[in-house]
């Protein structure tokens, strides 16, 4: 159970981030979790909810786009998301695949109060 | 409501400290390996056998993380080279931050190898860049053979999965095969290495391959 510590991880971000936005508060922020990220979504919310409670940032929602393990096939050249334990080509059944994402641990973006421009920018 | 794209490594943090380690090891020509498993799988074990194997010039250090006690380093101190427990408290893995900390008062200058046993756990280490040049899987017999495919992060993250207490196969049903193929099927080229830390059967496959981790490791320095 590491989800409280990569949920601080986030919210240290979003401290650093509010200095660029003086003027708006922060109201959402988009997390991809891979797969092979090995954090699990749920303990993050979870955890993500308990340690803003209460805080200077509330209120601050999480939002999380879950990736699959995805690949391309070297033998067919198809493009496809891979079952949890099964990474052969659904197309031609072959092994011989590249790994093209699937480890995403990244906050994607943030939603802040309209006309909250980002200073320096 | 405006979004805006940010892009940004939630564990940069950490990542940077790793980034500035592995920039050391480099320097130093230090090859770094982080070894990950369940509690048991016999990590501790794979290093004691590791470190009675090598003369006493060897220029090798071990750095041993637990939530409690420092009964690992104790084990590991008796063959006489360097070795520095982490004890979390209660933290379930190493973080980088935890080996910056760790390593500050050695002459990394002395060192060739830095071996890292992480806290038993296959799920949080993956998460955290130590600075290692790889991860390395242990998994026992006494578990369950589709474990590659229940924890397949730490999986695909390992160069090498080392399958360990092979002695008890007659006496466990650990269809190895099956441990194997669910190993390549989410590690496609992993390596595999099979011993018994109580027989030392197979030590010189391991022994083998850190070698020439090792010679791949300082071309890659000369080169450089």
């Amino acid at each position: 159970m590491h989800e409280m510590g990569i949920a601080n991880s986030v919210l240290d971000a979003i401290r650093e981030e509010t200095l660029r936005f003086p003027d708006g508060h922060i109201y959402k922020v988009g997390v991809r979790i891979g797969e092979l990220a090995g954090v699990d979504p749920d303990a993050m919310s979870f955890c993500f909810e308990a340690l803003v409670r209460g805080t200077e940032l509330e209120p601050l929602a999480l939002e999380i786009e879950y990736c699959p393990r995805r690949y391309q096939c070297e033998a067919c050249g198809r493009s496809y998301a891979a079952s949890t334990d099964d990474p052969a080509c659904p197309e031609c059944g072959r092994m011989e695949s590249k790994f093209l994402g699937g480890d995403e641990l990244e906050i994607a973006f943030l939603e802040v109060e309209d006309g909250a421009r980002a200073a320096g920018t | 409501m405006e979004r805006v794209p940010l892009e940004r490594k939630v564990l940069s943090e950490n990542d940077r400290i790793a980034a500035d380690l592995r920039a050391r090891f480099a320097e130093q020509n230090i090859l770094c390996l982080n070894l990950i498993s369940s509690p048991g799988s016999g990590k501790t074990s794979l290093l004691e056998r590791t470190l009675e194997s090598f003369g006493p010039r060897e220029r090798v250090a071990v750095l041993t993380g637990d939530i409690q006690t420092e009964n690992d380093a104790k084990r590991l101190a008796r063959f006489g080279f360097p070795v520095k427990q982490i004890t979390t408290g209660g933290t379930c893995h190493l973080d980088a931050r935890m080996i910056e900390r760790a390593i500050q008062d050695w002459r990394l200058e002395d060192i060739d190898l830095l071996l890292i046993e992480n806290v038993g756990n296959l799920v949080c280490p993956s998460s955290y860049d130590l600075g290692e040049a790889s991860k390395l899987v242990v998994l026992s017999v006494t578990e369950g053979e589709d474990k590659p495919l229940k924890y397949p992060s730490i999986f695909f993250k390992s160069e090498v999965v080392i399958l360990n207490k092979i002695d008890l196969l007659p006496y466990v049903p650990f269809d190895i095969a099956a441990a194997e193929e669910n190993a390549r099927r989410t590690h496609k080229n992993v390596e595999i290495i099979r011993v018994s830390c109580q027989t030392r059967e197979g030590m010189n496959d391991w022994l083998a391959w850190l070698n020439r981790k090792r010679e791949s490791s300082r071309a890659a320095a000369a080169a450089s």
